[in-house]
């Protein structure tokens, strides 16, 4: 450390971004594409998923058999490189809080692995504030951000089918996969239990759309990344593409410290240290697109102290960390008897599932406020570590071929058992809207650094009753619609007051946001309606950060959509000399 | 280190072709290294190579004790008209391996099988892997069925369970346990829907809807 000092790069960029998930990613293409020049900084190492492959691996590829360890806890061929912790990098908790916060340290981020679920915002989720009152409405509408979806869906292809639903928009979609035989089952049980179910919408192939992007093949292993990216990923159908131009320099393994200012308040670029050589290094730039996901954007600005802003960057309303919500989360599991001894064929389908059920109840007779989507799982499912675990409490429940058994077990009969169950489980997992709340934040740690010495986040979080009823009313209608299904509930029925009805630890569902939000008023929002800083024009921030709100949808659409709407802006702001 | 240097190695964009290249080469590399590596070929981050030479330059369970594993091994899963045994999936390796790998098993899986010696010691004066074969399952059986097993054997049945548990996971995620188990994906296809005699058997069918939009692709 005897010759530590600032190596700051000689080249001044049009744009530095932060991050190269879906916000990031999305900002590289359109400015690289409009011919301006761009830095962007990752904190993780390069990742290709044609390059990189786990796709199509077997288990016994992996010596623990796609078990999950602490650099992959969604099992060891997840595409995500980390998670819930990373070496190094600790956060803490303040007072009893529980907060989950997985963290992406690779080119793509966490778009590498998701669920691909990709669905637009309706007209009343940006206006939220209005209908019931609660939280705030967003400085923009969905007439302002419908051309955008309209734009990424014919970019990057999402399948789906338009249904004439008012908050749940029409869009431009491929065609959807059929339904697997345990979709069929639950459309048959939730029709009967008075909930719609309809085809899902995800960004996945169907058809081919272009000559850089394979269609897919139906592996069923999109958390896995596809090597022929018949999938979303920002590394392979961004971040690649971006660099390709020609405009963009990309800078892997480089921990963001702090935005540069100057004396007139504007940023002028990015400081961050290398994870490999731990030398510390600047560069400059026109613009700061900030994209780190939520969290990290927020610690960013709010470390970026400087005499003009004591408070931290782009926070001069205070705002920056508070607000933050996950999407709620519940679940509940069971077996369909009815499949007991199926037939086998290969029903991976796509990576995810073909049918889900959009919010479909008004709130205004219930004693929650905001919706939820339903998502189901099941089928015949690649066995993986953990297969068949817990067998003792299935085999002595129901007839094996019509012969009453003793749970447990071992040996031919053990065997039989386990063929005769697989296949025949089934899930459901609810997805809803929180009420942000300006006393759900994260800090800066005031004694905690990382081994980069960058001050690390505190978070400070409780769900309120408007969660924990909706996690309530969610237990109930699964339980409805798999009594319907003629299932047999095997998990998640014990859930109650004691629990929060099986709520989801905040962050548990990876949808974090309203660190950085948008508001018309400056004293109460960090961005303006182009994803822009109150107070420091050329600071924009375009991942979840910037969403006043969240709906009950998935938020990478439409961190994709305001994205590509804020680059477009800077585009045009430049062409002008305003920025 | 030279100021200039340290830049140019790290905007890799702006060698964005050389990177690739290399890549290649690793990738190259890597498949050559497969014949001998079943794991080669799988992306690993850094941290996950070095992580995995260090559990491997470990051993955990002892001579007696792997003897032991494999015993109750092919107890749980033996060769039957389907498939072969535990042993012949290489099981016992396996849960070297994961005990390793996972440490929270450890305590329990050594506590385990002590307390099955243990057992057998007071019973027939010999250690498990020395008992007959008549003596092993006697003791099995006390501990295999938790429902009608007698309270004082709960830890028994614990770590059988665990065992269980274990050896399924061991089994099914092997080649020889997709045969044995009918899973048949993991593979390029296409999908076009259950198939007519599976819709038949459980009375369903896709709507008109369903068929007009969903994608489909000529059966072969």
């Amino acid at each position: 450390m005897g010759d530590l000092q600032i190596k700051k790069q000689p080249k001044k960029y049009d744009a530095i971004i932060v991050g190269s998930g879906a916000g990031g990613g999305m900002a590289a293409y359109v400015l690289a594409n409009a011919g301006l020049k761009v830095c962007l900084i990752e904190a993780g190492p390069m990742y290709d998923p044609a390059i990189n492959t786990t796709q199509l691996k077997n288990p016994w590829q992996s010596p623990r058999r796609g078990a999950s360890t602490k650099y992959r806890p969604f099992g060891d061929f997840d595409a995500c490189y980390w998670g819930w912790q990373i070496d190094g990098e600790p956060f803490t908790l303040k007072d009893d809080t529980k907060w989950d916060w997985w963290r992406a340290r690779m080119v793509g981020g966490r778009t590498n692995h998701w669920g691909r679920i990709s669905l637009r915002f309706g007209p009343k989720d940006f206006k939220r504030r209005s209908i019931d009152g609660l939280g705030e409405d967003w400085p923009i509408g969905y007439e302002d951000v419908s051309p955008y979806y309209d734009k990424v869906e014919k970019l990057i292809g999402v399948f789906g089918t338009n249904e004439g639903l008012h908050n749940d928009p029409d869009g431009i979609f491929l065609p959807p996969p059929k339904p697997r035989l345990h979709e069929l089952m639950v459309k048959n049980g939730a029709k009967a239990a008075g909930v719609p179910v309809i085809p899902s919408r995800l960004s996945i192939l169907t058809k081919k759309i272009n000559d850089t992007r394979g269609a897919c093949f139906f592996c069923g292993q999109c958390n896995r990344g596809c090597t022929v990216y018949g999938d979303f990923s920002s590394s392979s159908v961004l971040v690649k593409p971006a660099i390709q131009t020609g405009n963009v320099d990309i800078i892997t393994s480089a921990m963001a410290r702090e935005v540069l200012t100057n004396s007139d308040g504007m940023a002028t670029g990015v400081s961050f240290v290398n994870k490999e050589d731990m030398q510390e290094y600047q560069v400059t730039g026109r613009t700061v697109i900030v994209a780190a996901s939520a969290c990290e954007s927020a610690r960013l600005l709010l470390n970026s102290k400087s005499t003009r802003y004591p408070n931290g960057l782009a926070n001069g309303s205070n705002v920056v960390g508070k607000y933050l919500h996950d999407s709620t989360g519940a679940g509940m599991s069971g077996v369909l008897p009815e499949l007991f001894d199926r037939k086998r064929y290969n029903e991976d389908g796509v990576g995810g599932l073909h049918v889900y059920t959009p919010w479909w109840l008004d709130n205004k007779k219930l004693d929650f406020p905001r919706g939820y989507h339903i998502e189901y799982g099941g089928g015949m499912d690649m066995p993986m570590y953990g297969f068949g675990g817990g067998i003792e409490n299935q085999n002595g429940n129901f007839l094996v071929k019509g012969k009453q058994k003793e749970a447990g077990g071992y040996g031919a009969s053990l065997k039989e058992d386990y063929r005769y169950f697989y296949g025949a489980g089934i899930s459901m997992a609810g997805r809803g809207e929180a009420i942000p709340l300006e006393s759900n934040y994260c800090e800066i740690d005031p004694k905690v650094v990382d081994k980069y010495g960058i001050p690390v986040l505190r978070f400070n979080y409780k769900w309120s009753e408007h969660e924990i009823n909706q996690a309530k009313h969610m237990k109930e209608t699964f339980k409805e619609i798999l009594h319907k299904m003629g299932a047999v509930i095997t998990g998640g029925d014990k859930d109650g007051p004691q629990n929060n009805y099986g709520l989801h630890t905040p962050g548990n569902i990876i949808h974090e946001g309203g660190t950085v939000r948008m508001g018309s008023d400056p004293k109460r929002s960090a961005l303006n309606k182009w994803s822009q800083s109150h107070e420091c024009k050329n600071l924009f921030v375009v991942d979840g950060g910037q969403f006043t709100s969240q709906a009950d949808k998935n938020i990478t659409w439409t961190i994709l959509a305001l994205s590509m709407r804020a680059s477009e802006h800077i585009v045009e702001e430049m062409k002008k000399q305003n920025l | 280190m030279d100021r200039r240097k340290s830049i140019k190695a790290l905007l890799i964009g702006a060698t964005s072709a050389g990177v690739i290249l290399e890549a290649c080469n690793t990738a190259d590399k890597k498949a050559s290294d497969a014949a001998t590596d079943p794991y080669a070929g799988v992306d690993r981050m850094a941290e996950e190579k070095e992580h995995l030479k260090k559990v491997n330059a470990e051993t955990f369970f002892t001579e007696h004790e792997m003897a032991t594993i494999t015993i109750l091994v092919d107890i749980i899963i033996p060769k039957d008209a389907v498939s072969g045994s535990a042993t012949d999936a290489k099981v016992p390796d396996f849960i070297e391996f994961i005990v390793k790998d996972q440490p929270n098993h450890q305590t329990p899986m050594r506590g385990g099988l002590r307390w099955l010696d243990i057992q057998c010691l007071k019973r027939f004066d010999k250690s498990f892997r020395d008992c007959t074969e008549k003596e092993r399952m006697e003791i099995v059986d006390e501990i295999a069925w938790p429902k009608k097993a007698k309270p004082e054997m709960g830890q028994g049945v614990a770590f059988f369970n665990k065992m269980r548990d274990l050896t399924a996971s061991g089994f099914y995620t092997t080649e020889m346990g997709f045969k044995d188990i009918g899973y048949v994906g993991n593979k390029a296809t296409q999908w076009n829907g259950v198939p007519d005699d599976v819709l038949k058997q459980y009375g369903l069918a896709y709507t008109d809807k369903e068929m007009k939009e969903c994608v489909s692709f000529d059966k072969a």
